[in-house]
C-alpha cells in the first residue's frame, strides 16, 4: 500500500475536520441569519448563495455582499465566520507545511521515490555498497562505461554528495546500513536486472556481511568484496565470493609484474584504469637493492612483490616486534640516519608504505637527498593527498581507492578482461610492445574502452543471419559502417570460440567470426555504439561487406531489380573491398 | 471503553440517520425533505469521511470507500438542488426532487453498509 499516501491522510485528519466544522458553522449561520432582498421583503439566504458566499470569504478573496445587500445581523455573523474560516485556513496550510517538513515524511517520500526509481530500471545495474573515495571513483568509472548503478552508504553525507554530482544517468542512493539484508533487498538484489554487487565499506566486517547475504538470498549473483586483511579475504573465499579485492596485495603484484616486464605493466594499466582519463607512462622500477618503510599489511604485500622478482629488501620499521619483522631497522625511516643506515646511498628504490602520509612524504623526500637517483614509491592513504604526491613527483603512488576501483572495473567490464590479462602474462616482451603500440595508436592518449561482444542470437542478429551464408572476418566487422574502407579505431583483444572455449589472443584480422564467439574488444568509446550497430543492423552490415547500399524497403528494392536486370550478387564481389 | 471508538460510531450511526431522514417521505415532493436535513447530513458523512483516513486495515479501506460513495452521491443530490432551483427554469419541480431523493438513497445504501461494516468489525473483536 502507497505509505506515503497514508502517512499523509493520517496527518492531514485533524486539519481537514477542522476545515469542515468552520465551513459547516460558516454557512449553517448564513442561512439561519434573517436579511432582507432588494424589495425589502424578509428572506434568507440559501444554501447555495451561503456556500458561495464562505467560498470566496475564506481565503480572504471578498466579492462583496451578494446576491442582496446584508442586514446587520448577516454582518455580524459575517464577521464572525471570516475569522473563524481564516484561523481555519492558516492551521490547515501550517499543518501541511509542517508535515512537508517533517524529517519522518520526508525519508517516507524519498524511499518511495528510490525504491520506484529502482523497480523501474530495466537496464542491467549494480549495487555498489560505500560512497567513499573507492565507491565514487568506481560508479563515475561505471557510469561512464554505461553501466548503471545503485549507491547504498551508512552516511547521509555521501549520498548527498552522490546527489550533487553531476552524472548523465540518474544514480539512486540509498542512506543505510548495507551489511542489512533488507536494505540490500530495497537496493535491489531480488531485482532480475541486478548483475552484481560490490561491497565497498571501510569496515571488513560489513563487507563480509553483505558478501554472505548476497550469496544465500541470490547465489546467482556475483560479489566483488575488498578485504583489508589476508583473514577476511579467505573468510570471503571460503563461501563462494566471486572476487576479493586486497588492495596491497594487488599493488605488490602489480610492483612485481612492473619489475618483471614494465611493458606488462603498461598494458596492464591501461586496460584497466579508468576509461577516459589519461593515458598512464610506463615506469622502470630497477632490480637492485630497495628500502622499504614500514611493515605492516602495505609493506608485507610489497615484499613478498619484490623477493618474488628476487629483488633484494631491507626493511625500515618502527615497531619490529608488533609487525613480526625480523632483522630489520629500528625506525621510522623519516630521519635521514634511520635510512643511512638502512643502506639508501646505494639502493636503487624506496617504498615509503607506513599508514601516515605525511611521514610517507617525508621519507621520500629525505631518500631523494640522499640519493637523487632512487625509485621513488609512496603509500597515499587519503584521498584529499593527491595533490601533495604529484608535487613529490614519486615515480609511483599506491592509491588505495584507485587499485580497488581499477580491479573491480576490471572485473565488472566484461569476464573475458581478466581471462586476457592473465594470459597476457605468459606472453614474451615483444607481443605486449606489439599489442601496446597496437592500442596506442587506436586511442592516443586517452585510456581506451574495453567492452566484449557476444554473437549470439539476441545481441547479434543481423550478423549471425549474414554468417550462416557467408564468411565474416574480424576485419570486415571492425570496419566503419560509415566509410567502409576506413576502421573503427579498436582492436580485437581475444575471441573466445563455443566450442570447447578456445581462446585467441590478440587474432588477427583475417580470423573468421563463428556464431557463438566472444569478442573482448578495446577502443575508442565511440567505436562501441558503431559495432553495435553492425551487428544488429542487416542494411548496415550488407554495406560493409558489399559496399553497396541497397534499398531497405521492399518496393524500392523490387524496382531496383526491375531496373537492373541480371544477377545482382555478381557484383558484390568481395576482391575490390580489401 | 474507547472516546475514539464512541465518537467514530457516533458519527458512522448519525450519518446514517440523518441521510435516513432525508431520504423518507414521498419521493417527489418538495414538502416532504428538509433542506437543512440534507446540509446536516452532508457534513456529518464528511466528518465520518475524514475520521477513517490513515486507518490501513483492509475493514478501514472498505469503510473510506462506502463513506466516499456517500459523501459523492450527497454532493450531486445538493448540486442538482442547487441548479434546480438557481439555474434550472422549471425550479424544483417533481423531477429534479425526484433524482435529488434517489441520489440520496443511493447514498444511505452506502451508509448502511458502513454501519454493518462497523457492527461486524466489533463482533469479531475479542475484547
Amino acid at each position: 500500500m502507497d505509505k506515503v499516501l497514508f502517512l499523509f491522510l493520517r496527518r492531514m485528519r485533524t486539519p481537514l475536520l477542522v476545515l469542515v466544522a468552520a465551513y459547516s458553522i460558516a454557512i449553517g449561520g448564513l442561512v439561519l441569519v434573517p436579511g432582507l432582498d432588494d424589495q425589502g421583503q424578509p428572506w434568507r439566504m440559501s444554501f447555495f448563495h451561503a456556500f458561495y458566499f464562505v467560498t470566496y470569504t475564506a481565503p480572504t478573496i471578498g466579492f462583496g455582499e451578494i446576491p442582496y445587500a446584508f442586514s446587520e445581523a448577516q454582518r455580524m455573523w459575517a464577521s464572525v465566520s471570516i475569522y473563524l474560516l481564516v484561523i481555519a485556513w492558516l492551521y490547515a496550510i501550517g499543518r501541511v507545511l509542517g508535515l512537508l517538513g517533517d524529517p519522518a515524511f520526508k525519508l517516507a517520500v524519498s524511499r518511495q521515490a528510490l525504491n520506484r526509481s529502482i523497480r523501474r530500471m530495466h537496464d542491467p545495474f549494480f549495487i555498489v555498497c560505500g560512497y567513499g573515495d573507492t565507491g565514487s571513483l568506481l560508479v563515475a568509472a561505471l557510469l561512464r562505461r554505461r553501466k548503471r548503478v545503485v549507491v547504498i552508504d551508512i552516511k547521509q553525507d555521501r549520498i548527498n554528495d552522490l546527489l550533487l554530482s553531476d552524472t548523465d544517468t540518474h544514480v539512486p542512493g540509498l542512506c543505510a546500513d548495507a551489511s542489512d539484508s533488507a536494505s540490500l533487498k530495497t537496493a535491489g538484489l531480488g531485482h532480475p536486472a541486478c548483475q552484481g554487487v560490490v561491497a565497498l565499506t571501510d569496515d571488513d566486517n560489513a563487507n563480509l556481511t553483505i558478501a554472505i547475504t548476497v550469496k544465500l538470498l541470490n547465489p546467482r549473483l556475483p560479489v566483488l568484496c575488498r578485504a583489508a586483511t589476508r583473514d577476511t579475504e579467505r573468510n570471503m573465499e571460503s563461501f563462494g565470493t566471486d572476487q576479493v579485492i586486497n588492495p596491497f596485495a594487488t599493488f605488490g603484484d602489480r610492483l612485481a609484474l612492473a619489475l618483471h616486464s614494465p611493458v606488462h605493466h603498461l598494458l596492464h594499466q591501461w586496460l584497466s584504469s579508468v576509461p577516459g582519463s589519461d593515458l598512464p607512462m610506463p615506469i622502470y622500477p630497477p632490480a637492485g637493492r630497495w628500502v622499504l618503510c614500514g611493515f605492516g599489511r602495505f609493506g608485507k604485500a610489497v615484499q613478498a612483490g619484490l623477493s618474488q622478482e628476487g629483488v633484494e629488501t631491507v626493511i625500515v620499521e618502527a615497531d619490529p616486534e608488533g609487525t613480526d619483522c625480523h632483522g630489520c631497522v629500528h625506525g621510522r625511516g623519516t630521519e635521514a640516519d634511520t635510512l643511512q643506515e638502512a643502506g639508501i646511498t646505494n639502493a636503487v628504490g624506496i617504498v615509503a608504505g607506513t599508514d601516515h602520509d605525511a611521514n610517507n612524504l617525508s621519507i621520500l623526500v629525505t631518500a631523494r637527498q640522499l640519493q637523487p637517483e632512487v625509485f621513488t614509491v609512496g603509500r597515499q592513504n587519503r584521498d584529499q593527498h593527491s595533490d601533495l604526491f604529484r608535487a613529490a613527483r614519486t615515480d609511483l603512488t599506491m592509491r588505495h581507492s584507485e587499485v580497488i576501483a581499477e580491479a573491480i572495473l576490471a572485473h565488472l567490464t566484461s569476464t573475458l578482461l581478466p581471462q586476457f590479462l592473465q594470459q597476457a602474462r605468459a606472453q614474451d616482451e615483444a607481443w605486449a610492445n606489439e599489442v601496446v603500440s597496437r592500442i596506442s595508436a587506436v586511442t592516443g592518449e586517452r585510456v581506451p574502452a574495453v567492452w566484449s561482444v557476444a554473437l549470439e542470437p539476441d545481441t547479434a542478429p543481423a550478423l549471425l543471419e549474414r554468417l550462416a551464408t557467408a564468411p565474416i572476418t574480424l576485419d570486415d566487422l571492425l570496419r566503419d559502417p560509415r566509410q567502409r574502407d576506413q576502421q573503427i579505431p579498436c582492436i580485437a583483444l581475444l575471441v573466445q570460440r563455443d566450442d570447447g572455449g578456445k581462446r585467441l589472443l590478440t587474432p588477427p584480422g583475417d580470423t573468421s567470426l563463428k556464431p557463438g564467439d566472444q569478442l573482448l574488444l578495446a577502443g575508442q568509446g565511440r567505436s562501441v555504439a558503431r559495432i553495435h550497430r553492425v551487428l544488429r543492423d542487416s542494411h548496415a552490415l550488407d554495406y560493409l561487406l558489399t559496399g553497396q547500399d541497397r534499398p531497405q524497403g521492399w518496393i524500392c528494392r523490387g524496382l531496383v531489380g526491375a531496373l537492373r536486370p541480371g544477377p545482382r550478387h555478381t557484383e558484390t564481389d568481395r576482391g575490390d573491398t580489401t | 471503553m474507547n472516546l475514539e471508538k464512541i465518537v467514530f460510531g457516533f458519527f458512522i450511526i448519525l450519518a446514517l440517520t440523518l441521510n435516513f431522514g432525508f431520504f423518507i417521505g414521498e419521493i417527489d415532493n418538495p414538502h416532504h425533505h428538509n433542506v437543512y436535513e440534507l446540509f446536516a447530513a452532508i457534513v456529518v458523512n464528511l466528518v465520518a469521511t475524514i475520521l477513517k483516513f490513515g486507518d490501513r486495515t483492509h475493514t478501514g479501506a472498505l469503510l473510506l470507500a462506502t463513506s466516499l460513495v456517500a459523501v459523492l452521491q450527497l454532493l450531486i443530490a445538493a448540486s442538482v438542488w442547487a441548479w434546480a432551483v438557481h439555474v434550472s427554469a422549471s425550479g424544483l419541480d417533481t423531477m429534479a426532487m425526484a433524482s435529488i431523493v434517489s441520489l440520496a438513497g443511493g447514498a444511505m445504501l452506502a451508509n448502511v453498509i458502513s454501519v454493518v461494516l462497523v457492527i461486524v468489525d466489533t463482533a469479531t473483536l475479542r475484547r
